[in-house]
């Protein structure tokens, strides 16, 4: 198959895959506690549908969706609701965001699920439903409800390609490796029920050409299942390959417009962890409760790959892994290019979490001395997307957010690229993340002061008009008075001239 | 337990100022070491007096700004503007004109511009293009080279006529000359055919004793900085280029009175420029095909100024009217950005 090329990427970046790619997934044990948060998505957050000492089994329902852009959430075990509130939750701000938390009874008790016998009896708007109920988000790392990438209803352009994305390009993880290479049947089953969804005509699962075991495994998988229209494809082990719109131009030639989504230019693209967390509702019955997840670094003993009860506190994870070593100086979760650090292994896993990395201070540069720019243009040379970083640079620092904008600073997807080979050590990303929250701020007050201004704008249009409407009004009283006026006065006349004329006549 | 939190991207940098730098002097070795076996012990005067300039106009600016001295003098990038300098100034110059000419370089056109990153002139050829300006007369007299010396200049010698300026040493005009561009352009002006020109011993090779070597040997260290990724290849391709496409022409229409190609791109300076002048990042358009805009501008303006200009070499001045064009030539020559037609 043909393949093209985005834009420069680091072919050369160290993979660290070998800490955790040979070791097959175990399941993690149930922890003690188990904790929610009601925003593990892109979207509103979940409301809550429990209270403080229910009792829940696994599989039951205790966040539901807000409106259509979120996704509900269901008890990864049985136990009792201990606690709603507050809690530190994983994210880049380090900020307590509302949190269920479940105090587990041990039994592990689930729902009984309702599994399908057939999902090529049910429609795609049915399918699209059970998907959403199932609280399946994107797995990949983004956690974007995945029902609404999946909805046909409304739109105009039909799915042409089905894109699996196991290309996992970040340095460390392998959990979507180990599934493919465990269960490339069960994935395969969910592209089948994925392309009877969308009716669409291929399906290319890709993965990098650093794991041909993987690729093997696929092969076989999809010689077993025998449907022609799914194929597997190795791309260029380049980060960041694994990037939705890197993987779509790599598979496709095709970009996705700036501001749109796949599915405007007829593609769906879905994380391979996705697929099978699809496959488990669908065919199953089980909604999301669990996933696959590397704990890895030179920070913990023994590094593993868990299935993962989402919810389940950090420190229950490195306890699996036998504790952490003396090296652990960073908690990041996800990977080192693009994964966050995180303040305390107390907080738990979510649905997107797909690496634990406790990271030694030879894994991770903890302080680096930033020199001045010296224009050497090697962030532009490898940037996936074509921007030019030491420009958007230049304008972010100096506060000219607008013209960072017209350099195209919302497109830049974070990948830090550019600041592992900038020899100033600046730290771009750092630079644009907060130029782009300025960015966002900017429009936000500017849409509100558009609002205030046709507030007063249209305020100022009607007190014109009454105004406008009153002249007229007296305008016309006057007009009328004056002509009352005046024909009293003809009247007056008119009886004057005829008296007179009365009294000549009598003269007469 | 409790950790402490950054910002991603957590791996490690692969590349810095220093390494960069330290790359561009390693591959000016070459170029250092043929100038002194073509052209005596008098380059290392140049280069000596130069290096230990810039480092304390360095400390010295650096102090004044209130800036970190010591980053800022392990980044090697003064000393490879010393360095450029020291190799473009004629052998036989008096002390103060690599002197004065650091000084200017750091001084003026580096720090008081905001120091590096900030200085839209590349400082070296700001110092060169000031010298040629004022001093003329010493910056013109280069001595001959050692192919062409009927006897060895012995070290002493050297330092005496740099250091005392005594220039009534009986042989001195036997070892000094003009370059081979100077003397092309001079002997052009007296309605000599480049036959008759190339006939005189000086030209006696492929592009002038001497001179060819050496820029063969900065040719050599510029293709080593783009095998190391150092430099891209775009600017010295197009300067080159941009000189060699220009003289050809002229050559192909009128040779009689037009050095050839080969003349041009190795008798002076386009090797020393395209590789390492014109390349200074900082100072040159960092957009790809806005380099290769960059060079061929100053290949033609370097082919400009040898032509018609007044003075035989046209790189420096080339370079400084180029740098001026670099925030326009980045602004329409972006690259198209993903998903934007």
């Amino acid at each position: 198959m043909k393949l093209w090329h985005f834009n420069g990427g680091l072919p050369a970046l160290a993979e660290h895959k070998n800490e955790s790619v040979h070791l097959a997934i175990e399941k993690a044990p149930v922890p003690e506690q188990l904790i929610y948060p009601l925003q593990q998505h892109i979207g509103a957050p979940a409301s809550v549908l429990v209270n403080v000492g229910d009792k829940v089994l696994r599989g039951q329902k205790i966040a539901d969706a807000q409106g259509l852009v979120s996704a509900p959430i269901h008890a990864g075990s049985s136990g009792t609701i201990s606690h709603i509130g507050e809690q530190l939750i994983p994210h880049p701000s380090g900020l307590s965001a509302p949190c269920i938390t479940i105090t587990t009874d041990g039994l592990d008790e689930q729902l009984k699920p309702t599994p399908c016998a057939d999902y090529k009896q049910l429609s795609a708007v049915e399918l699209v439903q059970m998907i959403r109920n199932a609280g399946i988000v994107g797995l990949g790392g983004a956690a974007f409800p995945t029902a609404i990438k999946l909805d046909q209803q409304g739109k105009t352009k039909p799915i042409q390609t089905l894109i699996l994305n196991g290309a996992e390009c970040e340095p460390y993880i392998s959990c979507d490796d180990r599934l493919l290479k465990e269960r490339a049947d069960k994935v395969i089953l969910g592209i089948e029920i994925l392309l009877h969804l969308l009716a669409c005509e291929q399906a290319i699962l890709a993965v990098e050409d650093n794991s041909p075991d993987t690729f093997r495994a696929i092969q076989t998988a999809i010689k077993a299942n025998a449907n022609p229209v799914i194929s597997v494809v190795k791309v260029p082990t380049i980060y960041p390959t694994g990037g939705e719109k890197q993987l779509i131009k790599t598979l496709t030639g095709k970009e996705v417009t700036s501001g749109k989504i796949p599915a405007d230019i007829g593609i769906v693209s879905l994380n391979v962890g996705t697929v099978y967390a699809i496959q488990q509702a669908v065919i199953e019955g089980k909604p999301l409760t669990s996933r696959i997840v590397t704990v890895t670094g030179e920070g913990v003993k023994k590094p593993h790959n868990l299935e993962v009860r989402v919810g389940t506190p950090i420190h229950a994870l490195i306890d699996v892994c036998h504790g952490y070593t003396k090296h652990a100086k960073r908690l990041i979760m996800g990977g080192p290019m693009m994964g966050y650090a995180v303040s305390s292994d107390e907080i738990p896993l979510v649905k997107a979490s797909n690496c634990i990395l406790v990271a030694s201070k030879d894994e991770v540069v903890t302080e680096k001395q930033a020199m001045p720019c010296i224009r050497c243009g090697e962030c532009a040379s490898v940037c996936p997307v074509s921007l030019l970083p030491q420009q958007l640079y230049w304008n972010s620092r100096s506060d000219q957010i607008e013209k960072a904008a017209k350099l195209n600073l919302m497109d830049c997807i974070e990948c830090g690229c550019c600041d592992v080979v900038c020899p100033s050590h600046i730290p771009l990303v750092q630079h644009f993340r907060h130029a782009k929250s300025a960015l966002k701020a900017d429009q936000h007050q500017k849409q509100l002061s558009d609002i205030a201004r046709e507030r007063f704008e249209a305020r100022e249009q009607r007190i014109a008009r009454e105004k406008a409407e009153r002249a007229e009004k007296s305008r016309k009283k006057k007009a009328a008075l004056k002509e009352r006026a005046a024909k009293k006065e003809k009247e007056a006349a008119e009886k004057l001239f005829k008296e007179e004329q009365a009294t000549t006549n009598d003269e007469s | 337990m409790q950790f402490l939190t950054s910002s991603s991207p957590f791996i490690a940098p692969t590349n810095s100022v220093q390494r960069l730098m330290l790359w561009v002097l390693i591959a000016l070795v070459p170029g250092c070491i043929t100038m002194i076996w073509q052209f005596g012990y008098g380059v290392l005067f140049n280069i000596i007096i130069c290096v230990s300039t810039a480092i304390c106009a360095e400390a010295l600016m650096l102090k004044l700004r209130k800036r970190a001295i010591q980053p800022a003098i392990a980044d090697l990038s003064a000393i490879v503007t010393a360095l450029l300098l020291a190799l473009a100034l004629p052998t036989l110059a008096p002390w103060w004109i690599p002197f004065v000419g650091t000084l200017i370089a750091i001084i003026i056109a580096k720090h008081l511009y905001g120091g590096l990153g900030y200085n839209p002139f590349n400082p070296a050829m700001v110092a060169f293009a000031i010298l040629m300006v004022s001093f003329p007369k010493s910056m013109t007299v280069w001595m001959l080279p050692s192919s062409l010396l009927a006897n060895d200049v012995s070290l002493s010698d050297m330092a005496t006529l740099v250091f005392q300026q005594q220039t009534d040493l009986p042989y001195i005009d036997s070892i000094t000359a003009a370059t081979p561009l100077d003397d092309m352009k001079t002997r052009l002006g007296l309605s000599q055919t480049t036959d008759e020109i190339r006939s005189a011993s000086i030209f006696s090779s492929f592009a002038g004793q001497g001179w060819q070597w050496v820029s063969v040997a900065y040719l050599l260290g510029g293709c080593l900085l783009i095998a190391k990724k150092i430099i891209s290849w775009h600017i010295p391709v197009g300067l080159l280029s941009g000189l060699f496409f220009a003289s050809l022409i002229a050559y192909l229409f009128e040779p009689s009175i037009s050095p050839s190609p080969i003349f041009h791109l190795f008798s002076g300076g386009a090797m020393l420029g395209a590789f390492f002048i014109a390349t200074d990042p900082v100072t040159a358009a960092t957009t790809l095909k806005g380099r290769i805009l960059y060079g061929v501008l100053i290949g033609l303006l370097t082919y400009v100024i040898r032509t018609w200009g007044g003075y035989p070499e046209g790189i420096a001045f080339a370079v400084l009217l180029v740098n001026m064009t670099v925030p326009m030539i980045d602004q329409y020559t972006q690259p198209r950005v993903y998903g934007h037609k």
